[in-house]
C-alpha cells in the first residue's frame, strides 16, 4: 500500500519528470497560457533564437491590454494596440492558437479557460499571472509564473519548482444566504494575512466549499495568492464533471467518462496529512469589504477601520497610518459610512455569469448613485448576459456595459479610477494605485458592489433587498 | 548569470511592509521593452507626487544612498502580480540583494532567476537593520556563503532555500539544467500520452 496522499501530492508526484538531489522537481506543464505582458518571454525566445517546444499546448489570449469601449485597435491609444498586435504577431510567429479580439470566444484568460475546458482537473496550469491559481478550482495544480519561466515553459514545456508545503482550510457548515466565496475569501486572507500562506499549497475543503458552484471555486481559488499561497486546490466532484460536459476543448464521448473516472480518484487520502490545518465556520463569515492597502485588511461590512493609536508595534502601527491616509479613512470610521465614487463589477475574480446575475438581481429596477463599469469576464459571458437581459439591468441602472477584459482591476488598457477617487470593486487587488494612481480601491463580491452603486456608500446589500421585502 | 557570492556595497533603507509589485513598477510602465532601462520607474509612485516631482527625501534618491546595491524592507515584500519587470526594475536601479522579513513567492523565484538575492531575516533584525541605516550607516556587506549580514553591530544570519543558494552562488540559468535532461523529457511525454490521454486538448470543434 502507498502512503496516503493529498490532492496536491497526487497532482505533483503525477508531473515530476525528476528530481534532482537538492529537491527541485522538474515539472511537466500540461497547459501554458500567454498573453500581451508575455512579450519580454517571446524576447527572450527570440533572443537565443529559439521555438515554442509544443505549441499545441500553448495558448494565446488577449486580456490585459484589451480596449472595452471598442475593439478597433486603429481607433485607441497606439501604445496599447501595440500591446496587442505584438501578442497576435508572436502566437502567429510560433504557431499558439491565439483567442485575439475579433475571437467570439475571447475573455479574461482564467474566465476563458475553464469556458473552453482547456481547464482539466489533474492538469498542471502555468501563465505569466499570479491569478492562475483560479484553475485550481477544478483539481487542477495551476499556479503563476515570471517571464523567465514563460520562456523556459515555452522552450521545454517543464519548469523546475521546489515542491511547497500543503495546507488544508476546512469551511465547515454553510455560508449564509447572500454571503459568497468572495466574502469567504477575503475572511481567510484577513486571518491568515497576505504572505500566511506563504510557501504553500492550499486545498479549500469543508461542507460550505462542497456546496459552492464552479463559479465560486473559481473565485476562491482565484484569490489563493492574495493570501501569500502558491496555489489553491478544490477536489473535482459532480459539479466539476457537469459544467465540464459538452466543452470544446474537453474529451468528449467515450473519452470524456474515462476522465471523469480518472478525475474521480483527485482526492485527498482520509489518512493524509497537511503542514498546516485551518478551520474556519461557515455561518459565521459575513459581508466582507477591504478598507485599507492589502487584501489581508478586511472587515464585515458593519465593522469600523482600526485605530493606529491601539496598536503597540510601532512598524504596524505606521503602515496601518499610511493606509487609512492613502485611502481618506479615518481611524475608527464605520465601514457602512464610507461614500464611494464609482463602481467597477469585472475581472477573473468576479466577471463570470453567475457574479453578472447576483449584481443584477440588486440593480433591477433600481438606479445607481455612482458611475460604474460592467465588463464581463469574456465575450461568451457578454453573448449570455445579453441573452438574459441583464446588459439592460445595468444600463437602466446607469452604468456602463462593456466589452470583456481585464480592464479596471489593472487599469493597463486606460480604463482607470481618477487620482483620489474611491471605487468598490469586484476585483482582487487593493493596492496603492493599482486602479490607476492615488485611486482608492475597496474590494468586495458582486453584489455589494452593486449595492454601493445604489446606496452610493459602502453597505449590506441584503439591507437592499430586505427592504424591498 | 554573473555568480552572486559576497556583496560590500551601499544600502538602502525602505522601511514600508507590503511593498507589492504593483508599487515596484506600476503597470501602465510594462509595455517597455527591457532595452529601454526599467531603473528609472523604480517604485516610481512613491518616489514621484502627483505632478511627477520627486518626492523631497525619498530614501533611493537621497545622496548618501547613490549607487545604492542593497535594499532593507518590512514584511511582505514583492507581493502580488507575478510581473517579472518589478525585478528588472530593481536589478536595472543596481539592486542585487534585498532584506527583508518575508517575500512574495513569485517574486522570490523571478528575482532569483535574475541574479537578485532575497535574502529572509526575522522582523527584529530588519528593524535593526533599518535603525542603523537611519542612524547614519551607509554600507552593508551580504555573504551569501556565510549566509550573514555584516556592518551593523553583530553580523544577522539571513535565510534562503538551499536551491536558491546554490543557483545564486554558481550564476546558473534553468535552461542549460533543463536541456541536460532532454531524454528524461522525452520519455515521460511518451509515457504520459498512454498514463493521461485525457490531458491533449480536444480538437477545436468545426464552426
Ligand atoms: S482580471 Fe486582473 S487579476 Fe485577472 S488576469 Fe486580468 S489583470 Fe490579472
Amino acid at each position: 500500500m502507498t502512503a496516503p496522499r493529498t490532492l496536491f501530492d497526487k497532482l505533483w508526484d503525477a508531473h515530476a519528470v525528476t528530481t534532482r538531489e537538492d529537491g527541485q522537481t522538474l515539472l511537466w506543464i500540461d497547459r501554458h497560457f500567454v498573453h500581451e505582458g508575455s512579450h519580454h518571454a517571446f524576447a527572450k525566445l527570440r533572443e537565443k533564437g529559439a521555438q515554442v517546444a509544443r505549441p499545441e499546448l500553448t495558448f494565446g489570449v488577449a486580456d490585459h491590454y484589451a480596449p472595452t469601449r471598442t475593439r478597433d485597435l486603429a481607433a485607441i491609444d497606439p501604445g496599447i494596440a501595440d500591446m496587442v498586435r505584438r501578442l497576435q504577431a508572436n502566437c502567429a510567429t510560433q504557431g499558439v492558437r491565439l483567442y485575439g479580439l475579433d475571437d467570439p470566444r475571447q475573455g479574461i484568460v482564467h474566465v476563458l479557460g475553464p469556458e473552453q475546458g482547456l481547464t482539466l482537473p489533474g492538469l498542471t496550469m502555468v501563465c505569466g499571472d499570479s491569478h492562475t491559481s483560479t484553475h485550481g478550482a477544478f483539481g487542477a495544480l495551476a499556479f503563476g509564473i515570471g517571464a523567465s519561466e514563460v520562456a523556459h515553459v515555452l522552450m521545454t514545456q517543464t519548469l523546475w519548482q521546489s515542491r511547497p508545503r500543503r495546507m488544508r482550510l476546512r469551511v465547515d457548515g454553510r455560508l449564509a444566504p447572500g454571503i459568497t466565496a468572495k466574502d469567504l475569501a477575503l475572511s481567510f486572507i484577513a486571518k491568515v494575512g497576505a504572505d500566511g500562506a506563504r510557501g504553500h499549497a492550499v486545498e479549500y475543503a469543508g461542507e460550505a466549499v462542497r456546496a459552492l458552484s464552479m463559479e465560486g471555486r473559481l473565485t476562491l481559488c482565484n484569490l489563493s495568492i492574495e493570501s501569500g499561497a502558491r496555489c489553491g486546490q478544490v477536489a473535482p466532484n459532480e459539479t466539476t464533471f457537469a459544467f465540464l460536459g459538452g466543452r470544446p476543448r474537453a474529451p468528449r464521448g467515450e473519452a470524456f467518462a474515462r476522465a471523469c473516472d480518472a478525475w474521480a480518484a483527485l482526492t485527498s487520502d482520509p489518512e493524509a496529512e497537511f503542514d498546516r490545518e485551518i478551520t474556519m465556520d461557515g455561518a459565521e463569515i459575513a459581508p466582507t469589504v477591504t478598507w485599507g492597502v492589502s487584501p489581508e485588511e478586511a472587515a464585515p461590512i458593519w465593522a469600523a477601520t482600526p485605530d493606529p493609536d491601539a496598536i503597540a508595534d510601532p512598524a504596524r502601527a505606521a503602515a496601518l497610518r499610511a493606509a487609512l491616509d492613502y485611502m481618506g479613512l479615518r481611524a475608527g470610521q464605520k465601514l457602512a459610512e464610507v461614500q464611494v465614487d464609482r463602481v467597477f463589477i469585472g475581472s477573473c475574480t468576479n466577471a463570470r455569469i453567475e457574479d453578472l446575475r447576483a449584481a443584477a438581481e440588486v440593480l433591477r429596477g433600481r438606479k445607481a448613485r455612482t458611475p460604474g463599469l460592467v465588463s464581463p469576464g469574456s465575450s461568451l459571458v457578454k453573448a449570455q448576459a445579453e441573452a438574459e437581459g441583464l446588459d439592460a439591468v445595468f444600463r437602466e441602472a446607469g452604468l456602463e456595459w462593456v466589452e470583456s477584459g481585464c480592464s479596471m482591476c489593472v487599469g493597463m488598457n486606460g480604463d482607470l479610477a481618477a487620482p483620489g477617487e474611491r471605487v468598490a470593486s469586484t476585483t482582487n487587488r487593493n493596492f496603492r494605485g493599482r486602479q490607476g494612481p492615488g485611486a482608492r480601491t475597496h474590494l468586495m463580491s458582486p453584489a455589494m458592489a452593486a449595492a454601493a452603486a445604489v446606496a452610493g456608500r459602502l453597505c449590506d446589500h441584503r439591507d437592499l433587498t430586505r427592504e424591498e421585502l | 548569470m554573473d555568480p552572486f557570492r559576497k556583496l560590500d556595497a551601499v544600502a538602502c533603507p525602505l522601511p514600508l511592509s507590503g511593498v507589492d509589485t504593483d508599487q515596484l513598477i506600476p503597470a501602465r510602465f510594462m509595455s517597455r521593452p527591457r532595452s529601454e532601462g526599467y531603473g528609472p520607474v523604480l517604485l516610481h509612485d512613491l518616489r514621484h507626487d502627483a505632478d511627477g516631482a520627486p518626492v523631497p527625501g525619498f530614501p533611493l534618491d537621497a545622496p548618501e544612498r547613490a549607487g545604492a546595491r542593497i535594499l532593507v524592507a518590512r514584511r511582505n515584500f514583492g507581493g502580488g502580480s507575478s510581473r517579472e519587470a518589478a525585478v528588472y526594475a530593481l536589478v536595472d536601479h543596481g539592486i542585487r540583494a534585498v532584506i527583508a522579513p518575508s517575500f512574495g513567492d513569485i517574486f522570490s523565484g523571478n528575482a532569483v532567476n535574475n541574479g537578485l538575492l532575497p535574502a529572509r531575516v526575522t522582523e527584529a533584525e530588519a528593524e535593526t537593520l533599518l535603525d542603523a541605516l537611519a542612524g547614519g550607516l551607509t554600507r552593508l556587506e551580504v555573504d551569501l556563503e556565510a549566509q550573514e549580514i555584516r556592518g551593523a553591530g553583530a553580523p544577522v544570519a539571513f535565510e534562503i532555500a538551499p536551491v536558491w543558494r546554490t543557483k545564486l552562488l554558481n550564476g546558473w540559468d534553468d535552461l542549460d539544467l533543463t536541456r541536460a535532461r532532454a531524454d528524461d523529457i522525452a520519455a515521460f511525454a511518451a509515457r504520459d500520452a498512454v498514463l493521461r490521454p485525457w490531458a491533449i486538448p480536444a480538437p477545436e470543434p468545426e464552426g
